[in-house]
Parts: structure tokens; sequence; C-alpha cells
């Protein structure tokens, strides 16, 4: 493995990893289950596109300042469109808003497949690559973005998602918002996942309608599960783990996916709740930890 | 006209299959209150059976339905065995069941892919001759009918079976209250067993005729996306529902590839499926608004 090699993987990583926040918030924090997430990063990763092809109104020195500009309208666009969507389905229960959130999902796609202004099913080609989704950029935007969730879930906002989370009626019953928090839930990762599309599209240089397919949203989903619901710590191992382990299999080709499939279902057999299990990874408690271990020795 | 009557039965043919897929997918939902994604593995799986009992075994078509049948049968009660059991033994939120699910579709996807046969696209060999039956005016697919027909004795069937048997009876028990039925008696665990069963049947039968009529791919699984929407159409857990919602599926895919574009179709089911959901949020003949998960 050479190490541009491992540097993509680091930045495919990052560039999941925004998602995943935002769908910890979504999944993890507030309790609702998104199969459109890949719509969001679509709308994200064309919005990002669109501005640094064609709004270009910074000069070619000032490229960074144009890549961050376009990544965030990204996220905005996004946002706005989640919160049409949230709107119309967050009244929806259970299931019914999960095969919504896919009916949305598909939709974005089939309607990009066929507009002709963003290159229908060919997609866009030669998006600038070089100086805009650097390992730099990628971890400096990913350190602010789990700051930002930190300190979200630890406030009264994230308290009251969490409520939400437990028990939905006694949170309506104490005063909580309900459709508000959602809402809110729902529009922060619409915004992350934007970024991540914006990211995306500038590591790649290319993208395509077929990229955001619904496996996109499940594999995402998958890996906040993976980490653990619940547990910010546990969505940054889970992402980063998910997304290492189809590389390091990629020696034995075509039965890389088959292992990545029976690894998730051994996980959920073996231990539900995911690696960190709703616990957060603090470095005082592990300090703490081996501190007792040693008292007990002694 | 006759184009218009042509394209009823071309979406009342597409339409039955969708049911076949629907109602397995409805049947779990009705008991354990998750989406099987890993249903779409099991018709890919049935699929796949079918076109080897033809062209490899070279059974009659009959004895190649049945086979399949049984085959994905039993496919989706291990399933339900090896990854589902473990879960429910633990009392696990429905999450898990859903992610495990995906894992499984996962799995048996790349399966093929990686087993030796492959991610070519297959097609069935030409059991029935291509020219069409005459009725009047209006020309008649032969698979069309045939699938249409079988579809419909195996929902025949099913409905015979849930509504007039005792197992029957313990099934509609079991998805009115699992705890409740439990006091009464109903081995749940055999019910559970019982509507996998039913469901990979279904599912082998609605794979095979999919495939008679499209390709055979490792990926047709996603199918199953249609059939969710048309369950939700109907309204989750709820088996007239579901056939209804993918007769009507049915034939709006093909009224709008036939009249406004091809291209469309799927924008057009999935548009519809929000619109459905916002104006009657539990679907067609939905029962219960109450949040199960």
């Amino acid at each position: 493995m050479g190490l541009d090699y491992v540097i993509g993987i680091l930045i495919l990583s990052g560039i999941n990893l925004m998602t995943a926040l935002g769908l910890s918030l979504l999944t993890g924090f507030t309790g609702l289950f998104s199969f459109g997430h890949a719509g969001f990063i679509a709308i994200g990763a064309y919005t990002a596109t669109t501005i640094t092809m064609k709004y270009n109104i910074f000069p070619e020195s000032m490229l960074w300042l144009q890549f961050y500009l376009a990544l965030i309208v990204a996220g905005f666009v996004s946002m706005l469109v989640s919160l049409l969507i949230g709107k119309l389905t967050l009244n929806l229960k259970g299931d019914y808003f999960c095969i919504a959130t896919l009916g949305f999902g598909e939709a974005i796609r089939l309607i990009l497949d066929n507009v002709s202004y963003f290159g229908g099913a060919r997609g866009l080609p030669n998006i600038p690559t070089v100086g805009t989704t650097t390992l730099t950029n990628v971890i400096i935007i990913d350190t602010i973005a789990v700051i930002c969730i930190v300190f979200i879930i630890n406030s009264r906002h994230g308290r009251n998602m969490t409520a939400i989370r437990e028990d939905e009626l006694a949170a309506q019953t104490i005063g909580i918002n309900v459709f508000k928090y959602k809402m809110i839930s729902l529009a922060i990762s619409a915004f992350y996942a934007g970024i991540a599309g914006g990211l995306l599209a500038h590591y790649l240089g290319f993208i395509q309608p077929i990229m955001f397919k619904l496996i996109k949203s499940t594999e995402l989903t998958i890996m906040v599960v993976f980490g653990g619901l619940g547990s910010v710590s546990g969505t940054v191992i889970g992402t980063l783990l998910l997304t290492f382990l189809p590389e390091v299999l990629r020696s034995f080709y075509n039965w890389r996916l088959v292992i990545y499939g029976a690894a998730i279902i051994t996980i959920m057999i073996a231990r539900p709740q995911g690696l960190m299990g709703g616990k957060e990874f603090r470095i005082i408690t592990f300090f703490k930890k081996i501190g007792r271990k040693e008292e007990v020795k002694s | 006209m006759n184009v218009f009557l042509q394209q009823v039965v071309n979406g009342l043919s597409i339409g039955s299959i969708y049911a076949l897929m629907s109602v397995g997918y409805s049947l779990v939902y009705s008991i354990m209150n998750f989406s099987n994604f890993a249903h779409g593995g099991v018709i890919m799986i049935g699929a796949y059976l079918g076109y080897f009992c033809l062209t490899q075994l070279g059974v009659p078509f009959i004895l190649a339905i049945i086979m399949t049948a049984i085959g994905a049968g039993l496919l989706a009660v291990s399933i339900e065995k090896i990854v589902y059991s473990p879960l429910r033994k633990r009392n696990a939120p429905s999450l898990y069941f859903l992610i495990s699910a995906m894992g499984a579709s996962i799995f048996l996807e790349n399966m093929v892919i990686a087993s030796p046969i492959g991610p070519t696209f297959r097609s069935y060999p030409a059991i029935f001759s291509t020219t069409p039956i005459m009725i009047g005016n209006t020309a008649l697919s032969r698979i069309d009918l045939l699938m249409f027909i079988i579809s419909l004795i195996s929902l025949i069937l099913l409905i015979f079976i849930i509504e007039k048997t005792k197992v029957g009876l313990s099934i509609r028990a079991t998805a009115f209250s699992i705890k409740g039925s439990k006091l009464m008696g109903v081995n749940v665990d055999k019910v559970i067993f019982i509507i996998f069963l039913l469901g990979g049947l279904l599912a082998g039968i609605a794979g095979m005729l999919f495939g008679m009529k499209y390709t055979v791919y490792p990926q047709m699984g996603e199918i199953t996306t249609k059939s969710f929407i048309a369950a939700v159409f109907g309204g989750l857990g709820s088996l007239p529902g579901a056939v209804i919602g993918s007769i009507l599926l049915g034939l709006i895919e093909t009224m709008s590839s036939a009249y406004i574009s091809s291209q469309y179709r799927d924008l057009i089911a999935f548009t519809l499926l929000i619109f459905i959901l916002i104006v009657k949020p539990t679907g067609l003949m939905g029962k219960s608004t109450e949040d199960k998960a």
C-alpha cells in the first residue's frame, strides 16, 4: 500500500464521516431512520460542482475560498430541500418515514438522471481536484463538524432530541416540540450530507447520478449503527473501520463484500449495541479505568 | 383503445408479480414490525434457481417452478434462523433487524457475484412461443398472461391458508398481538417459521417469473424497493392492501411509460408514494397509526 493510497482512503473516510455524523444525530440521538441521505449527498455534490465550475467569482489563486464557499452553499441547499421534505414526511411514523425517505432519495437520483443541465445520466466530468478536497481540508472540516455535533448533543436541544428518541409521547407531554426538533435534526444531518457531497465531488473529479443509489444511504447508516447508536466517538470509529475494511480486503476481490455483509450480521448478533454501545470514548475515563485496574492489583 | 387494453394487461401482470413480492414482505412486517430487506436477495436467488432448474436439470416448467419455490422458501427460513432468531430471542429493537436484513441482502448479492455464477446477465430459455394470443384486436403476450395466472393462483392459495386454516388463524392472531397469542397457546416461533416459508415460496415464484419476462442478474433484488412502495401504498402489514397497492403500482408504471415517458416511470411512482403518504399517512388500507418501532 503506497502512501497516496492510504491518504486516499483517509480522505474517503473523512467524507463518509461527514454524512455519518449527521446520521448519528438523526438516527442515534433522535431515533429517526433515513434511507434518503444519498439524495442529500447528491444535491450537495451537484450544487458544489455547479458553483466551482460555473460561478467562479474568485481569482484562480483564491481557489480554496471558492471551494469553501461552494461547500457551505451545498450544505445550505441540501438543508433547504430537507426542510421541505421534513415538512411533508416527518409526521409519518416508523417504517413509513423510512420508505418515504427511500422514495425521496431515489426520486432525486432519477431527476438528476433526466436533467441535461447536470449532464443527465453521464454526469459531470472535469471537476477541479487539485487543492480542493485535500487531506488537510478534510481534517479541518471534520474537526469542526465533530466539535459542532458534540456541542449540539450536549446542549438543551440535544437533550430534547434524546428525549424524543427515548419516548416520543413522554417528550411531547413535558412540552418538547417533537416536530420542531425532528426537523432541526433532519436539517443538520442534511447540511452535513450536503458538505460531504461537495467534498466527494471534488475528491473524485466526476459525479454521476448512479453513484447516489440506495446502497450509498444504507452503507452510511450501517456505519453509524456499527459504531454504536448514540455515540459520536462510536460513529467516528465505525466509519473509519468500515471504510478501511473493504480496502484491506481488496485482495479478496469479489469476496470482500460477502465478508462485509457477513461482518454486519455478525456484529448485530454478537454485539447489537455497536462497538461503543452508546458510550463515549473519553480520555479521562480511559485513564481512570487504567488507574482502577492498578488499584485492584495492589 | 387496443393499445390501452394491452397496457392494462401488461400492468396487471407486472402488478401481480409485485403483489407476490409485497405480500411476503407485508406478512413479515405484520408480525415482526420491520422491513425485511433480505427479501430482495431471496427473490434473486429464486430467479437463479429457476434458471438452473430449466437449463441444467431440464425439468418441465411446472416442476421447475415448484422446485424454485421450495428452494427459495428454505432460504428464507434459514435466513430467519441464522440472522433474525438470535435478535428475536434478545427482544432487539426493529432497527437491528433492519440492519441485519441489509447485511444479509449485501451478503447474498455478492455471494452470487463472487461464486462461479458471476455478475453476467442471463436470460431464460424460450419456453413459450412469443406469438401473442389475439382476443379480438387485442394482442396479449403469452408470458404476461402466464405471469398473471400463476400469481393469481398463488395469491388465492395464500389467502385460503390465511383465512381458512388453523395455521392461518394463528398467523392472524399473532399479527394482532404477539403477547396475547402466546398466552392463548400459539407457538409464535412456528408462526414466524411459517410466514417466512410462505413469503419465501412466493418470492421464489416471483423471482422466476420476473426473470422470465426480463433477465436474471445479481442486482435484481433491487426491484423489491418497488414492492416496499406497493406495500406502503396499500398500508404496511395489510395483505389486501399489499395486493391492491401492487396492482395499482403496476398499472401506474405501465400507463406512465406508455403515455408519458418510460424515463419518468419510476419518478412518477416515487412521487406518488410521497403524495399518498402525505394525504393518507398509513396507506390506503393501513390500520393503526400507532408507532410500533
